[in-house]
């Protein structure tokens, strides 16, 4: 399988003070397929999704160094435009936050913000996203009620809606099943196996299963080193190393 | 009965002995004023500013001190709003937390909310020695919002504290810029509180005397412009009890009926719009 990269991991550090959470993370994701970082609690996983959309930058006493490149250009540039990096990534994260406003505004706060004003218009992307994240049929006749009314589920859902809605290349979710119901964990699967055809998805997750029904490109973490990655089929089934061998057997958690 | 079980019930009969002080000291407070400020109370009160010799018993009303005050303590508030919201939203969306910066405000807010009223309005006057005005509304509306100042602040960086670092999180992640994510999610997450903590501020500038005695001054005219002194109603009360007359005296208490009914109606009107902005709160 040949994998066109999408963003590019170079000799990547991250510090917390005098803690490194990352060390030296050399690594491709590929374009438009499901990558999911693994790897036990605290191990550096949502450190490095966060570094994706410099969401790091705002954790006090946070140093970094080395160089993620998307589509080419190191995003830690400091004359990079932090916000239209993100506008790129649409992120999900372990609890679903909606904004403190109502469903229709909260798909549109993406697109409003990136000029967009024309109400039809904005009528449509609002359908079009909810749609797309299978929540449309749910809630379209109460798209002016608070979003803070929906269940967790939905507002999950939501979230991905207002994420998909600013037209973003990449998905990240940090554990964005965790807070869910089986039912709601499932559908967002789904909705990440529909997705993956368009968008360059990077999940992380501590669900093993979770990781092999949707993963196409494993990472393995291991306290804040980089132990393996690769394939999914080949990560799973022929294990390299001897960590990830005894991760996947549930040896160490 | 074992002793956990004694302890238990002498601890939940001191609280609730606390608990009654509090209710049974603002009932006494209002029935105080109602007893006393009754028998003078009358449309003219209301209606009419004082007459000649209002305060040996004559005529007239105290309109001039009620308009003052809600003049003065909506203007102070208005001014506080505009020093408060940027203060609070730049500790918490803008600072780096734990800064010596942010420390340090907080920290000032907390000797500046304990610093005397009076020190206000002397502080006050000074100011308006500097800038060459006479005693009139805008000195007291001046010195009010430095009072009303830092109790504004701390009420509203309480509840923008507390507000998750995640919500904020998803606003970046969206593209949005800090000032953004400040004015469309930070204010609209936290506005019950912030509708709070401006009640509070106008709740304590409109009752408070020390400050505005030397900036406000005093006259039986409404005022019609912010450079005349303008009447208060905690200034009516202190002239008014300070008179030998009884007639006079329980002019003071309808007087303070009045401020009290004041500052009911705006604790009513912001407990409606706080439930009209908590529908779409995250929690």
């Amino acid at each position: 399988m040949e994998l066109r990269t999408h963003i590019s991991v170079q000799n990547l550090n991250v510090f917390y003070g005098n803690e490194q959470a990352l060390k030296n993370i050399t690594l491709d994701i590929p374009d438009k397929n499901i990558t999911v970082i693994i790897g036990p609690s605290g191990c550096g996983k949502t450190t490095l999704l966060k570094s994706f959309n410099r969401l790091i930058d705002s954790i006090d006493g946070v140093k970094v160094s080395g160089k993620v490149l998307v589509d080419g250009e190191n995003i830690f540039d400091p004359k990079v435009e932090v916000t239209r990096i993100r506008k790129k990534m649409g992120l999900l994260s372990q609890k679903p936050y909606p904004l403190p406003m109502s469903i229709y505004d909260n798909i549109a706060y993406g697109p409003r913000i990136h000029g967009i004003k024309d109400k039809k218009r904005l009528d449509e992307i609002v359908e079009h996203y909810l749609k797309e994240s299978g929540l449309w049929n749910e809630i379209k006749d109460r798209l002016h009620s608070p979003a803070s009314r929906l269940s967790v589920g939905q507002q999950q859902r939501l979230c991905l809606a207002r994420g998909l809605a600013v037209e973003p290349e990449i998905i990240l979710g940090d554990e964005p099943t965790s807070a869910l119901d089986p039912k709601s964990s499932q559908r967002i699967e789904h909705r990440f196996l529909v997705l993956k055809k368009q968008y360059t998805i990077v999940i992380v997750t501590h669900i093993l299963r979770q990781a092999k029904r949707l993963a196409n490109y494993v990472v393995f973490l291991y306290l804040g080193e980089l132990i393996e990655h690769g394939p999914a089929e080949d990560v799973f089934n022929n294990p390299k190393e001897e960590m990830t061998k005894e991760y996947i057997k549930g040896i160490i958690s | 009965m074992d002793r956990r079980k004694i302890e238990e019930n002498i601890f939940k009969s001191l609280m609730l002995a606390s608990t009654f002080i509090i209710l049974s000291s603002l009932v006494i407070i209002l029935i105080t004023v109602i007893v006393n400020g009754l028998p003078a109370m009358n449309l003219a009160m209301i209606t009419q500013t004082p007459k000649g010799g209002y305060y040996l018993g004559k005529e007239g009303g105290i309109l001039n001190a009620i308009i003052g005050s809600l003049y003065l303590a909506g203007g102070a508030t208005f001014l506080a709003i505009l020093i408060s919201l940027p203060v609070v939203l730049y500790l918490n969306v803008y600072a780096k937390k734990g800064s010596r910066l942010v420390i340090f405000t907080r920290f000032s807010f907390d000797v500046l909310w304990g610093v005397p009223s009076i020190v206000y309005g002397a502080f006050g006057f000074t100011i308006m020695l500097f800038l060459g005005v006479r005693a009139s509304l805008l000195g007291g509306i001046i010195a009010v919002s430095l009072l009303i100042l830092p109790i504004m602040s701390r009420a509203m960086d309480e509840v923008i504290r507390m507000i998750p670092e995640e919500l904020l999180d998803a606003s970046y992640a969206l593209g949005a810029t800090r000032f953004e994510t400040a004015l469309k999610v930070v204010t609209r997450q936290a506005m019950p509180g912030i509708l709070t903590a401006v009640l509070i501020a106008f709740g304590r500038g409109i009752g408070d005397a020390a400050s505005v005695i030397f900036t406000a001054g005093f006259s039986d005219y409404i005022p019609y412009s912010l450079l005349r002194p303008a009447a208060t109603l905690p200034l009516a009360i202190f002239f008014q009890l300070g008179t030998p007359f009884p007639e006079v005296q329980n002019r003071a208490y309808a007087s303070a009926f009045i401020l009290t009914v004041i500052i009911l109606i705006i604790s009513i009107v912001s407990r409606i719009l706080t439930r009209r902005f908590t529908k779409h709160i995250v929690k």
